[in-house]
């Protein structure tokens, strides 16, 4: 396969197309002006799986670390529900692994879990092939990338077996706290967390470049920017936002760095702890909690916009219908990640800060709604007399508008000072953002790789262990998050590891035990997912070549799962967008994204 | 075929479903920018550097404000070690001139002294530390020392960086079959990289003497 096009520039079909005229026919195709990129090609096992530069190889890479570090985390939040729901029960828990278990928790699924599986994991796999290019634009780059990624992982779960353990500050890290005695970790466990939190940045810094890159200037011919999926475009904006982002999340880790290991005193003001004056002098708590949300906020888009992106294409495949307001769709997102960057204070009404500050971050968090509600307007018409087919994938994303409206709802409400300001740090903060970045983005997860899994490994995942897995954790994330709304509401705090008999649970009593049984079945129904994957990846059944009919390029290569370079000996090229389903005037039901106009010359355009 | 380039939002406010902009879309070769990639991926990686060093500049402008701040008295060795960059740079730019009259054999030895003034640079720095820990200024001193510290340690840290592409590029360039069209580029992005450096290097030290 490598062979074939070795040393093979593409060749330009407009040579051979036997036109004369100049004046561009609807089936011309340009000569290439752009260079066939050179291709790695990998010569022993060692390079082509381990030290990887194959995108595809790189992308499940990245989603298998990503996945392994996310179990911990799973079972980290176990260990929190157990204690919430039964304390006092078990001896391995107490307050301090606790708190430790709720920081690893926190840090792990935002960062390690949920941006590095959409960008790592599914940018990777799926940039290239959808917009039709051999590989990422630097792939040694890439495949850095991702070992500096397993390198953050490992530091991070390292600071499990130093003394004092990990830091448990919670996954805000918040100065003074979390670099004094005290706190869990503070010892090395803080240490290590912002460590690897420096290396993920500088990871994470030169896979955006390629994914940034790759979609901007690599794509193939007539694939134009507003004839991409929708999945691209997500993942696109959410990469622009990580790259901006991230350097506030990398500067304030730097800095908290040393005001632990130098003692100076970037954040940490003058301090009195266990009777004795710290050396620290006048530094600002408060500069760091504007520098974390500064990167804290982009990155509750950096985990939604993939997800908009990838629901956007699921539903318009499994609803057999073009996805409503493609253009609306895609404005919505630059929108979305523009204004993301104006609203980071809204985490910090209770910080103090001036009322006109607080008036103006409430008016641009209120200003998000708009271009969300016109995502999910545009998902729920294109369901509208849809050809609805109740896949898994489709159940999934169903499952995500239901919860994403919920957890986008619960929001409005705590982007106003005067609501913010009782219920912050209750339990309905925790359930709003559990909703909103929790599920909703897990939901699309799930639907996505039950999706794609046929094209990955040829074989399509059990349906019965899919439906049964799809209602357990959907019915289940309600039974969780519903009653921690109510708990919310009641006044109770979140981050405390014990409520005792605290007057505000007398009408919330048993509440917390059922959340943590739900949460508990819940855990293991992933199990069942896990083992449907590992199963289904060596005895599932036998895919056939696009078995949801889909018509984005990564289920046109020539063989699938699709080989090293992708697309064969010539690149694909682009005629239309990736959403014509039941075109009006045409036989087939739907028209990849490759076929050309004269193919089909009676498909009437139809208005997006 | 001629591609205007056109803005991001006139690019996405398109409408593809018009009969005029589909054959226009056909002929689209699917770049986005007249740009090389490595290019774009320099640009890109100086936007995200100057996004850091900008945060720096914020909290150090917070941060001074607060009673505690004792302003650092520059010795003169930033001074010169200012004029060493400088020299760098408009020795990089010659480089430049060079490779792109593909004068390459006058371009090695000032590849070389780029090099060597990067590294004097460098140490000049690493002695300025010296001369404040000589003096007792340690990081946990006062704040200003702190950011002193950091802002130094960035910007050498980015030229360590810059010198192992620059040490890319000089291999390259002692290859017997060296591909000009690659040397070329290459010589332009490090040199651009360290005008970059130069320009961050102003705002820092401009910061640090103001203040």
């Amino acid at each position: 396969m490598d062979e074939e096009y070795n040393n093979n520039k593409i060749e330009t079909k407009a040579a051979d197309s036997s036109s004369g005229s100049y004046a561009p026919s609807a089936d011309s195709i340009p000569a290439s002006e752009i260079p066939e990129q050179e291709l790695y090609h990998a010569k022993s096992f060692w390079t082509r799986w381990v030290f990887c530069q194959d995108a595809k190889v790189i992308g499940v890479q990245y989603a298998l670390t990503a996945t392994a570090v996310g179990l911990i985390g799973l079972v980290l939040s176990w260990g929190m529900r157990l204690q919430l729901g039964f304390p006092e029960t078990f001896s391995f828990l107490g307050p301090a692994t606790y708190y430790q278990s709720v920081t690893m928790h926190g840090m792990i699924m935002v960062v390690y879990l949920l941006t590095a599986l959409f960008l790592g994991g599914f940018g990777n796999y799926l940039i290239p092939l959808m917009v039709g290019a051999r590989d990422m634009v630097f792939p040694y780059l890439n495949m850095v990338s991702f070992w500096m990624f397993l390198v953050a992982v490992l530091v991070l779960i390292s600071s499990f077996f130093v003394p004092g353990g990990p830091t448990g500050a919670g996954w805000t890290l918040y100065p003074p706290q979390a670099i004094l005695p005290g706190t869990p970790g503070s010892e090395m466990g803080i240490v290590l967390m912002l460590v690897s939190l420096s290396l993920f940045v500088i990871g994470f810094t030169m896979g955006g470049l390629n994914y940034v890159i790759t979609i901007l200037q690599a794509r193939t011919r007539g694939m134009t920017l507003m004839r991409m999926p929708l999945t691209i475009w997500g993942i696109f904006t959410a990469t622009v936002l990580a790259l901006l982002a991230f350097p506030a999340l990398f500067v304030a880790c730097i800095m908290m760095t040393l005001d632990n290991l130098l003692g100076t005193s970037f954040f940490m003001p003058e301090i009195f702890t266990m009777g004795e004056q710290l050396g620290t002098t006048g530094g600002s708590p408060i500069l760091f909690q504007h520098l974390f949300w500064f990167f804290g906020h982009p990155e509750v888009y950096i985990v939604a916009l993939p997800a908009f992106g990838i629901v956007s294409d699921l539903i318009s495949v499994h609803a057999r219908k073009n996805i409503f307001g493609y253009r609306m769709m895609v404005w919505a997102i630059v929108i979305i990640g523009a204004l993301s960057f104006v609203v980071w204070a809204h985490h910090m009404y209770v910080s103090g800060m001036n009322p006109y500050f607080g008036f103006f971050f409430a008016t641009t968090t209120l200003i998000i709604a708009v271009p969300t509600a016109i995502k999910v307007y545009n998902w729920v018409l294109t369901l509208w007399r849809g050809n609805i087919h109740l896949t898994i994938p489709m159940l999934f994303s169903l499952g995500f508008i239901v919860t994403f409206v919920n957890g986008g709802i619960t929001g409005l409400f705590l982007g106003n000072v005067i609501i913010d300001i009782p219920l912050s740090d209750t339990y309905f903060v925790v359930a709003h953002f559990h909703m909103v970045m929790g599920i909703a983005p897990l939901m699309v997860i799930f639907g996505a790789i039950y999706h794609w899994f046929p094209l990955i490994s040829g074989r399509h995942l059990n349906q019965t262990l899919g439906k049964i897995h799809f209602w357990i954790s959907f019915v289940g994330a309600y039974a969780i998050y519903f009653p921690m709304h109510y708990l919310g509401f009641i006044g109770v705090p979140r981050r405390y590891y014990e409520m005792y008999d605290s007057p505000y649970m007398t009408t919330g009593v048993g509440l917390n035990q059922f959340i943590t049984v739900a949460a508990l079945i819940v855990g293991f129904t992933q199990i069942l997912f896990l083992y449907n994957i590992i199963h289904s990846a060596f005895y599932g059944e036998k895919s056939e070549k696009n078995p949801w009919k889909a018509n984005s390029l990564e289920w046109h290569t020539p063989e699938m799962p699709p080989a090293h370079g992708n697309f064969g000996k010539d690149l694909p090229v682009v005629y239309r967008w990736p959403y014509d389903f039941s075109v009006p005037g045409v036989e087939r039901e739907y028209i990849p994204q490759h076929v050309s106009p004269s193919e089909v010359p009676t498909a009437k355009v139809e208005k997006t | 075929m001629k591609k205007k380039e056109e803005s991001f939002f006139s690019l996405i406010s398109q409408k593809p479903w018009e009969d005029s902009q589909s054959i226009l879309d056909n002929e689209h070769d699917g770049k986005t920018l007249e740009v090389s990639k490595a290019k774009l991926g320099v640009r890109t990686v100086m936007v995200v550097s100057t996004i850091i060093f900008s945060l720096f500049v914020v909290s150090y402008s917070d941060r001074m404000l607060v009673h505690d701040w004792r302003s650092l008295s520059e010795p003169w060795l930033l001074w010169v070690n200012t004029v060493i960059l400088i020299l760098t740079s408009i020795v990089f730019h010659r480089t430049k001139i060079l490779v792109e009259n593909n004068e390459f054999e006058k371009a090695k030895n000032t590849l070389f002294v780029v090099g060597f003034l990067s590294f004097v640079f460098i140490t000049g720095q690493l002695l300025v530390w010296q001369h404040f820990v000589s003096l007792g200024q340690y990081a946990s001193s006062n704040p200003a020392n702190a950011f002193f510290y950091v802002l130094t340690a960035m910007h050498g840290l980015h030229i360590l960086g810059g010198l192992y592409f620059w040490a890319k590029v000089t291999r390259q360039l002692f290859k017997d079959n060296y591909n000009i069209k690659k040397i070329k580029q290459n010589v332009e992005l490090c040199a651009i990289y360290w005008h970059f450096l130069l320009i961050v290097w102003f705002v820092l030290f401009g910061l640090m003497v103001a203040t």
